[in-house]
This record gives C-alpha cells, structure tokens and sequence, in this order.
C-alpha cells in the first residue's frame, strides 16, 4: 500500500460503506487477551478469507498515567516509575530518565559511572533483544528458541540483580551517578555469563537463521520500505532493518558511546527476517561493548559531587549545620532542577526513548513526557499487515517488540 | 509578548535558527539554545508551512518527526497556558530541533500536520486526549489512551489527580462489529 493512499485512508474505525453491502468481509478481534499478544492491545481485523483488507489498532489498556503521576511527584520519585516502562530493559530507562535531569541541571556524570551505565544498558539491550526474538521465534512455533533465550536472559538478569538488587524493578540510577557500584568480582563474573550467553547465541542462530520453515513464516512478511519507516517515525532495530544506519547512540553520542568501537548492522527489504537478523547481531555487538567497556572501566567516584544534585555525604549532614540543612531541604523540598527544558533521547531497547522534561525551578516537575519508540510501531500495524493473511499479525507483531508499559505509559 | 519557558543564555542564533528567521521573519516569536537544545517558537498560524518548510528544504530535511506533545503552564500563570512542543530530528544533517508554539486556553487548537509524517496521526490524537487541544484538519481526532466515555482531558494541571469516572456500561460487541457480520 502506497503511502498516499495511506494518508487519504485515515484510520478507520468502521468500514468504509460499500464494504457495509460485502458480506465476505468479516470482522475479527485479536486480543485484547490474546496468547500472541505481549501486553493487552487489540487489532479489529476485517478479513476477506484470509487475507486483511483492514484492521485498526486500539491501544491503551495498560494506561496508567505515567506522565499525570510523574507530575504530582517530586522528581526523584520518578525513577521508579521508569522501570515500568519498558520492563524488559528497565535500566535503558532509568539512564534515559536521569540523563534528562541531569541535562536540566548540567551536571557531569563521572566517568566510572558512565562506564557502568554503558554495561548495565548494553545488557538490558540484549534481554530486549532475547525477550523479543525468542518470544517472536515462539509464537512461529520453534519453542526451543524461546526456552534457550529465556535462560540466557535469566543469566543477565542475575548480573543485573548483583548491581542494583532487583531483576527488574532496578531503580539504580540517581541524578548524577549510580545507586550503587559494582560488586567485587563482578567484571569475571560477567565475561563468564557473557560467554555462555554467546555459545547459546551461535546455537540458536545454527538452528533458526536458516531454517526454512521459519523463513516462509517471516521473509516477505510485514515489509515497510524506508520512506514510510521514516514517515512513521521508526527507529532503532525497526528503522535498521529497513536500511537506515540511524542509531542514537552513534547519531548523538551521549555517555562515553563515542569511546566505544560497535557497528550497526542494518537489514535491507525491512521485512520480519531483517529485523530478527539486525537484532540478532546487534546483541554480538552490545556483547562487544561491554567488554570494551569492561577492559576500560576506570576507577572512581559513581557519584557527582555536584552541590544539590546528589545528597550530600552522610559526614556532612551528621558533621555541620550546612550540610544538615542542604540534606533537609532536598528531602523535604525535593531536587529543583534550574528552570528550563530538556529532550534527551537514549537508544532503548527497541528504538529511540526520549524523555522530555521541563522545570519551572521548584521540586516539581511541569512536565515529564515519555517518547516511547513502540507507539510509532503500534500505529503502523495497520500499514504493515493490510494485503497479508490473519496468521502474518503474530509474526509481524513478534517483530515489532511492543512493550505495554511503554506504548500506554 | 509572552515570557520565555527558559533563561535566555545572552546567545546568538544557530543555522537553523538563523534560517529560520531569514525564511520566516515575522513567524519567530523567540528561540534559544538552552543547554543545547536549539529551540524556536513559531506563532501558531504558521505551524504548518514551518513544518513543512522544515521536511522539505535541503538545509533543514527533518525526515523524522521524533515526538509531539504539548504542556500546560497553568500553575505558571502562563499566557497562553498551552505550549505544543515538536521535536524532529534529521538523518541527513544529524540535527535536531524543536519547535514551540503557543495555545491559548479559549482558543485550543491548532493546525494538524498530519499530512506531513504519519507519525503524527497518533500523536495528536493522544495529545487531543490528554490536553484537550483541537487539531484543525485531523482527519479522525478520538481518544487514543483513554475510553471514548472519558471525560475531560487528564494531563491538564487542572484535572485533579484522585477525580474518579463513573465505570462505563459495557457495550455490545454486535453493535460494534456490525459490518462483516452476514
């Protein structure tokens, strides 16, 4: 479908009227509790046999006003809610969250906390990319894919949990450093998971890269060419597999990216089999950068010693009257970040995540918007599976990594 | 003339503020660079032409429509209390920019660019939701996040936070699914 007839078609919400009179259209639900569907989202298909003349995304049942709350809380109560955004990859956006403040505050980050959040981020990419690819696998039908990647997964989960305590609900970074450090041994500890996660990677790519009932279900499948990707706003893994090298941690260096040696792997018809290839290798590459990144890690403070953006040191605040009453105000009164605004954007696990936040220079925040790359991918469903059979919406959806969380905040 | 959203950093306009300026002249309310971020403010009834002058000129290509959204300065006592902010992003040139433009309260709306990147489609919708601002030309502005039985537009600072809906009746799904069915 061409992009103009696209735009003179909008979305829909019932079918257009000579459709009315074609009894051979009929309609079907997918979700909005559906085994192939991750989260709660619901497709209105219209069929005609098999194939899809129609079909309307309906989003929001996971909405939990992550922006309203975010509002009407201080702004360092927030980086918990950010773990429930995208909760494959919980850490991408407690970096993104943070970098925003921080940017509001212009305050530096040390460099050993940069370096550790390039790690933890790097394997919160690659549970990402094994959640969506072994659960995309799975729905396909090569189930062993999925029980592998969640293994896999569960490795890093534990590395994850070593730092910051929890597997998912981390809530590790603070507004200029890190809550905490790296546990003694940590480094060893992670080229030993690091390799057996390469071992199953190289597995699964012998058993599903060419495997041929895999291909016929997702080669030629969910196809979006660039213009349109770019028209509906794609990015990350999505965009790549098109053929676009757009990458933000390459575009717009942000933490010490640009330090870092990694390649972007992009695809070249941009259908399901390019997305699952440019994700597949872009967990090699993410293996990569941490271990460049564990080879360079410095020594130092995790934490700014920038005045009221960190709390102050404990000996301060039991030792002298400035530090006591600095430490009360930022607990009572909150951060209070400089008037102004900031957009920062950090590349997630499935594609660009922005945190746009603005400060009128008092402890609450005016406004905390989530990009979320997901939502893009949702609204062009429609897009990508109009022409194909009802059984292409599971690998097509497979493909996108939609995350509840984050697509309805 | 309105206050500005940041500190002015006594600064000097960047390219595209300065194309901007030189294309725009009476259009540019105000910019700024504040903590790099370049910024301008257009008047609300340029938004499209600016918008598009943006995707289509070789010097700007803003192939990527990044994010739309809006804030309410209502607690600021901001006149006008809406801001729609936009950020776009450009693959050729590797910039960035965002644009603001301000509503005001009694006249909440502003022109749709949806035909400029699909993106947008969605985008307005969800800001309609939230905010409440009408996008002119939309071709199907309905509730994207909430349920059509929704009643005002939650991310406004004066919708309170604890308000609760009356739970909607559940609707039949023949009604609903009317067409198709033989």
């Amino acid at each position: 479908m061409s992009m103009e007839s696209a735009l003179a078609e909008p979305q829909l919400s019932r079918l257009p009227l000579e459709a009315e009179e074609d009894t051979s259209i009929m309609a079907i639900e997918v979700g909005p509790a559906h085994p192939a569907m991750h989260g709660i989202v619901r497709f209105t298909t219209y069929v005609d046999g098999e194939t899809i003349v129609d079909m309307v995304p309906e989003i929001g049942y996971l909405h939990r006003g992550f922006e309203k709350e975010s509002e009407n809380s201080k702004w360092i109560q927030v980086i918990p809610y950010t773990d429930r955004l995208n909760y494959v990859s919980p850490l991408l956006n407690n970096i993104g969250y943070s970098m925003a403040v921080e940017k509001l505050f212009g305050a530096e980050v040390p460099r050993r906390a940069e370096y550790t959040r390039v790690i933890m981020g790097e394997i919160s990419r690659i549970t990402d990319h094994l959640t969506c690819v072994g659960a995309a696998a799975m729905e396909v039908g090569a189930f062993t894919f999925f029980l592998w990647f969640i293994k896999a997964r569960e490795y890093l989960w534990e590395l994850i949990e070593q730092v910051s305590g929890a597997r998912m609900t981390t809530n590790w970074t603070r507004f200029g450093g890190n809550a905490t450090d790296l546990p003694d041994g940590f480094l060893d500890d992670l080229q030993e998971r690091l390799d057996k996660v390469k071992d199953i990677l190289d597995e699964c790519d012998k058993l599903l890269s060419k495997n041929k009932i895999f291909i016929d279900r997702v080669k030629d499948v969910g196809t979006i060419s660039k213009e349109d990707a770019l028209s509906f706003g794609f990015s990350g893994p999505m965009l790549r597999a098109c053929g676009v090298p757009f990458d933000v941690r390459r575009s717009d260096p942000h933490s010490v990216y640009d330090e870092l040696d990694f390649e972007i792997p992009v695809g070249t018809v941009g259908d399901c089999f390019d997305r699952y290839l440019v994700r597949m290798e872009e967990m090699r590459q993410s293996i990569s950068i941490i271990e460049q990144a564990a080879d360079k890690m410095p020594y130092g403070p995790i934490m700014t010693d920038q005045r009221w953006v960190d709390y102050p040191d404990k000996k301060e605040v039991y030792g002298n009257i400035e530090g006591l009453i600095e430490h009360f105000k930022m607990v009572m009164e909150g951060h209070q970040p400089p008037k102004g605004e900031a957009y920062v954007a950090v590349e997630g696990g499935n594609g660009e995540v922005g945190f746009y936040v603005v400060s009128d220079g008092s402890g609450d925040p005016v406004r905390v918007r989530l990009r979320p790359p997901c939502f893009n991918y949702v609204q062009a469903m429609r897009h990508m599976t109009i022409g194909h059979y009802i059984a292409d919406i599971v690998p097509i959806f497979g493909s996108i990594n939609m995350i509840g969380g984050e697509l309805d905040r | 003339m309105t206050e500005t959203t940041t500190v002015p950093e006594s600064e000097t306009p960047r390219a595209l503020t300065a194309l901007l300026q030189q294309q725009f002249p009476d259009t540019l309310i105000d910019f700024h660079n504040h903590r790099g971020d370049e910024t301008v403010r257009v008047k609300r009834e340029a938004i499209v032409s600016v918008c598009q002058f943006l995707r289509d000129d070789p010097r700007c290509k803003f192939e990527l429509m990044i994010d739309l959204t809006a804030v309410d300065y209502f607690e600021q006592h901001r006149e006008p209390r809406f801001e729609m902010v936009y950020h776009f992003k450009s693959l050729t040139h590797g910039h960035r920019l965002r644009v603001k433009t301000p509503v005001p309260e009694d006249d909440c709306r502003v022109d749709s660019i949806h035909e400029l990147w699909e993106a947008v489609n969605w985008y307005e919708r969800e800001c309609w939701d939230m905010f409440g601002i009408e996008f002119t030309g939309h071709p199907n502005l309905t509730r994207l996040l909430m349920y059509e039985q929704f009643e005002g537009h939650p991310l406004r600072k004066d919708y309170p936070m604890d308000r609760q809906q009356p739970i909607i009746e559940l609707r039949e799904i023949d009604e609903r699914n009317q067409y198709g069915r033989a």
